[in-house]
């Protein structure tokens, strides 16, 4: 009967072929490590955004009269609205923490190396469409920090010459933040950029599944045909799809194995992300600002503006440089640069395990410098942090400038044939 | 290396975390949420002292008087002084133009205060009026100067002169008021008054967030059957895993 219905099925649509190709028989590398958790939880998020979302929005008033005081009407007297508006809120800089965590991945790794720059750009399109999503969805509950926060950010479009202040009008709809920017914020929040966003996701992962993932070691699980020896083959039956083109080594197919333990990573995470939702949702104000519990006021400008923490290091850049139209080219910049990656690094060796001593030190100086950034842009200006964001935006493109050089003739360890562990 | 890398990241979290402080020392303002006794007594604080010129307007009475136990009846008797129904949100008649004529700004609401300046502040701000004949109403404030407000619990406060203090500031000398000493004229003794200042904070609170210990109660519930199923979501992995290694 089962057989039958699951028959019926796929004579009309092929359920049984993708399940196979894409979860049951798509072969992944067997090595995958704590970074690979990230990319499954950033889907995770997507789902938690879109689902609280769509509960929001049933009692959300998107009108600068109404949309403080609907999201306080969320919060006291819609059932579990004070949940799903938590949910909603932490699951934006969840979002960002495993999308960084995802991009560093990527990084360490060399995921985004031929042939895997397309996968890599379409993750850098997802990560633009996200920053358009969340600030835009950081202007809708109108406190003091949606507003000033919009007001700031739109006008660095009016750095732009000669078309800078119309372009800034055509965005807001009014000559300030108002009622018609929150109404068309609106539109693109819930609707316009979540499409963008699955559809792109969805793009990244068919690309995923064409050149196979990448693993901790940045060795190929996928030989030339006729290279490996039966022996040497996975005991797994994988899709004719792959196994026809090349032959395998060291994977296991995506379902069970890496199912199950993305279910470990799922529950794990969770455990983390509820723990914040439930004890400390404005997470010390860096997930959710104290000024914006105040109405948005446009005859009151608060003592700080500050961006919510994940534009924070990018915020940074564009403060650290006083002309405001280099300063907005810088921030553009330092996220193109990122875009850039699979034709900045000419290395052909991917992973940090086997690459030479001055790339380790130039990640982690990367590191560093991402994480000053951030508070920098996250705190109130003073000399001495004016200085510091100026020195970690050049040490910021220095890391691309330095991989640009060193990568050409690097000094790397010899690969193993098969992938370790 | 990645270790290091992640032990390096989560030691720079404290100077994350310093975010920008105020520039006047706050006293901590130690409440407790699942006091009821106190958020009561601050209720009927707020109602008597405050409600005449700062609403609450996106909180309701009801729920208000069911969260902190105070059966209906006698909230509605007791605690509603213009007759609002109690399904109705805790509001004035004060017009926000006249007010602002009276006192330089509109008293704002004060729904969503602790959340925005936070409790040590409000219990600061509470205990920091002192006397000062320049200010139209008599007095200033420690935390908030020049502000507009009279020191409506004066009643029971009485009026607090200032303790002054010579400090060097941009190379001049000034005058600072670093604290404030009682002068005996109030209802309270200083530590009835330190405990109604702290009623008031706890009730502020509790309506900056009325979902607060809700929340906490459940938490606890879904982490518990979180981490059950971490266990059990583990030992499936490692069973399944069992073939690949």
């Amino acid at each position: 009967m089962f057989g039958k219905i699951i028959g019926w099925i796929d004579d009309r649509i092929p359920m049984t072929r993708v399940w196979n190709m894409h979860i049951a028989q798509y072969p992944a590398p067997k090595n995958f490590n704590f970074w690979y958790f990230f990319g499954s939880l950033a889907m995770l998020v997507l789902v938690n955004q879109i689902v609280t979302g769509i509960w929001l929005t049933m009692n959300f008033v998107p009108s600068a009269e109404g949309a403080f005081a609907s999201v306080e009407y969320i919060m006291r007297d819609v059932e579990y609205g004070w949940l799903l508006r938590y949910l909603h809120s932490t699951g934006a800089s969840a979002f960002f923490i495993v999308v960084y965590l995802h991009m560093f991945r990527g990084m360490i790794y060399g995921s985004y190396q031929k042939p895997r720059e397309l996968l890599w750009l379409f993750g850098m399109f997802i990560f633009l469409a996200l920053m358009a999503e969340a600030f835009m969805g950081y202007l809708l509950p109108w406190g003091q920090m949606s507003f000033w926060g919009a007001q700031v950010i739109i006008s660095l479009f009016g750095a732009i010459p000669v078309i800078g202040d119309d372009l800034t009008l055509w965005i807001r709809g009014d000559y300030v933040i108002s009622g018609a920017t929150l109404n068309r914020f609106f539109a693109l929040h819930v609707i316009a950029l979540p499409l963008v966003i699955v559809i792109l996701v969805f793009l990244h992962i068919v690309a995923l599944h064409e050149v196979g993932s990448n693993n901790p070691d940045g060795v190929e699980i996928k030989r030339k045909k006729g290279s490996v020896a039966e022996e040497d083959k996975p005991k797994f039956k994988f899709h004719e799809y792959y196994t026809n083109k090349k032959d395998i080594v060291d994977a296991i197919p995506f379902h069970p194995y890496y199912t199950v333990k993305d279910i470990v990573g799922v529950v794990g995470f969770l455990i983390l992300f509820c723990w914040v939702v439930f004890f400390m949702p404005a997470m010390n104000g860096f997930f959710l600002e104290a000024p914006n519990f105040e109405a948005a006021n446009p005859l009151k400008t608060p003592e700080h503006i500050f961006p919510v923490w994940y534009f924070t290091p990018f915020y940074a850049i564009l403060r650290a440089i006083p002309d405001k139209l280099i300063g907005v080219i810088a921030m553009g910049a330092s996220i193109v640069v990122l875009a850039l990656l699979p034709w900045i690094d000419r290395g052909s060796v991917r992973s940090i395990r086997y690459r030479c001593g001055l790339h380790k030190l130039n990640i982690a100086q990367f590191v560093v410098t991402f994480v000053i950034l951030g508070w920098v842009g996250a705190t109130p200006q003073t000399d001495f942090k004016t200085l510091l964001s100026q020195i970690t935006t050049v040490t910021y493109f220095m890391f691309f400038v330095l991989l640009f050089v060193y990568s050409k003739n690097e000094k790397t360890k010899p690969l193993p044939t098969r992938l370790t562990k | 290396m990645m270790k290091k890398l992640i032990i390096g990241l989560f030691a720079l979290l404290p100077t994350l975390t310093m975010a920008a402080g105020p520039s006047v020392p706050l006293m901590d303002a130690n409440i407790d949420l699942k006091d009821n006794a106190s958020l009561q007594r601050g209720a009927k604080l707020f109602m008597n002292y405050c409600l005449g010129c700062h609403q609450m307007q996106y909180q309701r009475y009801e729920r208000t008087f069911r969260d902190i136990g105070i059966p209906t009846e006698i909230g509605q008797e007791q605690l509603i002084f213009d007759g609002s129904k109690v399904g109705s949100h805790i509001k004035n008649a004060i017009a926000k133009d006249d007010a602002a004529k009276w006192f330089g700004a509109a008293p704002p609401d004060l729904t969503l205060v602790a959340r925005v300046r936070g409790t040590d502040w409000i219990y600061t701000y509470l205990k920091s009026f002192y006397k000062d004949e320049s200010r139209p109403f008599g007095v200033n404030n420690i935390v908030f100067p020049s502000v507009g407000m009279p020191h409506v619990l004066q009643e029971l406060q009485g009026l607090p002169t200032p303790i002054t203090e010579e400090v060097e500031e941009h190379g001049h000398t000034v005058t600072k008021v670093v604290g404030t000493e009682t002068d005996g004229t109030g209802e309270m003794s200083d530590d009835e008054y330190d405990r109604a200042a702290r009623d008031l904070t706890n009730f502020l609170a509790y309506v900056g967030e009325p979902s607060r210990l809700e929340s906490e109660a459940l938490g606890l519930k879904v982490i518990g059957f979180l981490v059950i199923l971490f266990i059990l979501a583990f030992m499936l992995k490692k069973e399944y895993w069992r073939d690949v290694h």
